[in-house]
């Protein structure tokens, strides 16, 4: 889980330069000037490879699956059962049935607030999050608290961005049914401790749910390792196409868990009378999937793998560092988040001018970042902001974008006096 | 650049850094936040009526440039117009925001925006045409008596 390779990793460097050239959105201007994406962490851009797994599906592949008795329907029921494969190698799940594909990040945490509350959570218990959550995992559980009658409990952070881990244990108690929190943060970068989360809380008999949106694109993640009982991700985070995602969750789980969605494909008979469900994973997905979206996740995957998530960890933890050092040089700017564990994501204020004024000018330069609350208004509050300005990085970022940033954020300095 | 610096005009500027009628009037008729969820501008609008006629109104909370800059020259446009006036100013205000960017602003019909004609260059930048109509739909919430208003 560490940002720089493991001892023994062979020291593959990313080629940032090269990789650029397979992002053809890169090659396009803005505002008649080069792009400079530095919003990764809201969205990642994608490579040909994606676009033309997506193209190809459709062109060639197009079908409804689990469904028809005809060859080309049996070629996309491969091309997504393919994908489901993908995602269990990638996130080192046991199991494919433990991989339940979903819209994203936000349907996976809703389906566990929805199915696993049903079952699990009642009035009086307690459900235990963090401060430093993404509102898609704040939401869905204080849903789920007004109807079952749950209560919230919440983690503080340090000033540093880091979790209270010693807080975290002693709001552990024996009514706390699920603790859910962010591998990453998206709004400070910080990279949680997930494994000694996960020991602390199973110590205490409680599951844990893991928030991988800002995870996966960037470090390696092992959920059997990290022993997590949920862990959920978005596709067009890591360089695949948006509306689709996925869950991992344990099969213990998932058998006990009733279903999220009723529909077609979810089911094994229907009478009006009654109705059996299917086996896992397709119990918990209802209606015709994104099966193209399953094509373009299953190119990400191989797209990331072969660059090498130790490689693209270490590239992007270089980025950091130079633009830590960068910005720092800016007269009047303050970093928010100083965790020493940081995914690339730097969260910034300058003295007197207001985030969304900073994003308006550094746009007229090409430069894209992410102003505002960064659906993490929980975290402004505790910083005493009302917004901040975020620069996020991603495999194809280089030091000559954080280049164009430092000089942007000086122009802005030269508008505002 | 150029469009920047119609946009960030000096006017501008100094109000975003000295914003006039910046403060909460005590006993005011009505009170009302309003609130930006996209970018986390906030803020609270207090007037002080006299029969249809804005006698006072000041403003208080955070925002970017064009947004407090704004809230300060709304302020000092509406402060002792009545209610048909003040509403009438923000419809022209609001047109002129919203107008064409390819189409160049006639003077005669921002004549009557005085001062305000100054956010003209916001039609260049559309997403951030919330951000300066933030306190005048605040002020529109607040003459019908609503205690907050959102430009989601």
């Amino acid at each position: 889980m560490s940002p720089v390779p493991a001892v023994g990793a062979p020291p593959v460097r990313l080629d940032a330069e090269r990789l650029r050239a397979d992002f053809p959105i890169l090659a396009t201007r803005s505002h008649g000037r080069p792009l400079v994406y530095l919003d990764s962490a809201n969205t990642t851009q994608k490579p040909a490879a994606v676009l033309e797994a997506t193209r190809r599906y459709y062109a060639e592949e197009n079908a409804n699956i689990h469904r028809a008795t005809y060859r080309l329907s049996e070629t996309a029921t491969a091309v997504y059962e393919g994908a489901r494969e993908k995602v269990r190698r990638f996130l080192g799940a046991a199991e494919a049935a433990e991989i339940v594909f979903v819209r994203g990040t936000t349907e996976a945490i809703n389906l566990v607030a929805a199915s696993f509350g049903q079952a699990f959570v009642k009035a009086g218990d307690e459900i235990l999050l963090t401060g430093m959550e993404h509102h898609s995992n704040i939401v869905p559980w204080q849903l789920l608290c007004e109807r079952s009658g749950a209560v919230l409990k919440v983690v503080p952070i340090t000033d540093e961005g880091e979790l209270r881990l010693d807080e975290l244990e002693r709001l552990l108690s024996p009514r706390t049914r699920l603790l859910a929190v962010t591998h990453v943060s998206n709004a400070l970068g910080t990279i949680n401790p997930v494994d000694a989360i996960v020991r602390l809380a199973h110590a205490r008999g409680v599951p844990v749910l893991v928030d991988g949106a800002q995870a996966v694109p960037h470090l390696p993640v092992d959920v059997g390792e990290l022993d997590c009982d949920f862990y959920a991700f978005s596709s067009h985070k890591m360089y695949g196409p948006t509306g689709i995602g996925a869950l991992y969750a344990k099969r213990e789980w998932l058998g006990k868990m009733p279903p999220y969605q009723g529909g077609g494909d979810m089911i094994a008979s229907v009478t009006f009378e009654k109705t059996t469900y299917n086996v896992l994973p397709w119990k918990f997905e209802a209606g015709t999937a994104n099966i193209a979206g399953g094509a373009g996740l299953t190119a990400a995957i191989d797209y990331l793998v072969a660059a090498g998530l130790p490689a693209v960890a270490a590239h992007e933890h270089d980025l950091l560092v130079y633009a830590t050092e960068r910005l720092r040089e800016i007269p009047g700017l303050t970093i928010l988040g100083t965790a020493p564990k940081k995914a690339a994501v730097i969260s910034f204020t300058l003295d007197a001018v207001h985030p969304h004024d900073i994003g308006t000018i550094l746009d007229e330069e090409g430069i894209c970042i992410r102003t505002g609350q960064h659906c993490a208004q929980p975290v402004m509050d505790r910083y005493g902001v009302p917004a901040t300005a975020r620069a996020s990085f991603g495999i194809y970022n280089t030091r000559s974008d954080v280049d164009a940033l430092a000089l942007g954020l000086r122009r802005v300095h030269e508008i505002f006096g | 650049m150029t469009d920047l610096r119609e946009l960030y005009q000096q006017v501008i500027l100094d109000h975003n850094r000295s914003p006039h009628n910046y403060r909460a009037i005590e006993g005011a008729d009505r009170v009302s936040v309003g609130h930006n969820p996209v970018c986390g501008d906030r803020l609270s609008l207090f007037v002080k009526l006299e029969g249809d006629r804005i006698a006072d109104i000041g403003f208080q909370g955070s925002g970017c440039a064009i947004s407090k800059a704004s809230a300060s020259l709304m302020t000092d446009s509406v402060k002792g117009k009545s209610l048909v006036e003040a509403e009438a100013l923000f419809g022209r205000f609001h047109d002129l925001l919203t107008g064409p960017p390819d189409v160049k602003v006639d003077p005669e019909a921002i004549r009557p925006l005085g001062k305000l004609a100054v956010f003209s260059g916001v039609r260049e930048f559309p997403v951030r045409v919330k951000c300066a109509t933030l306190s005048w739909h605040t002020l529109q919430a607040a003459l019908k008596g609503l205690s907050t208003t959102s430009t989601e």
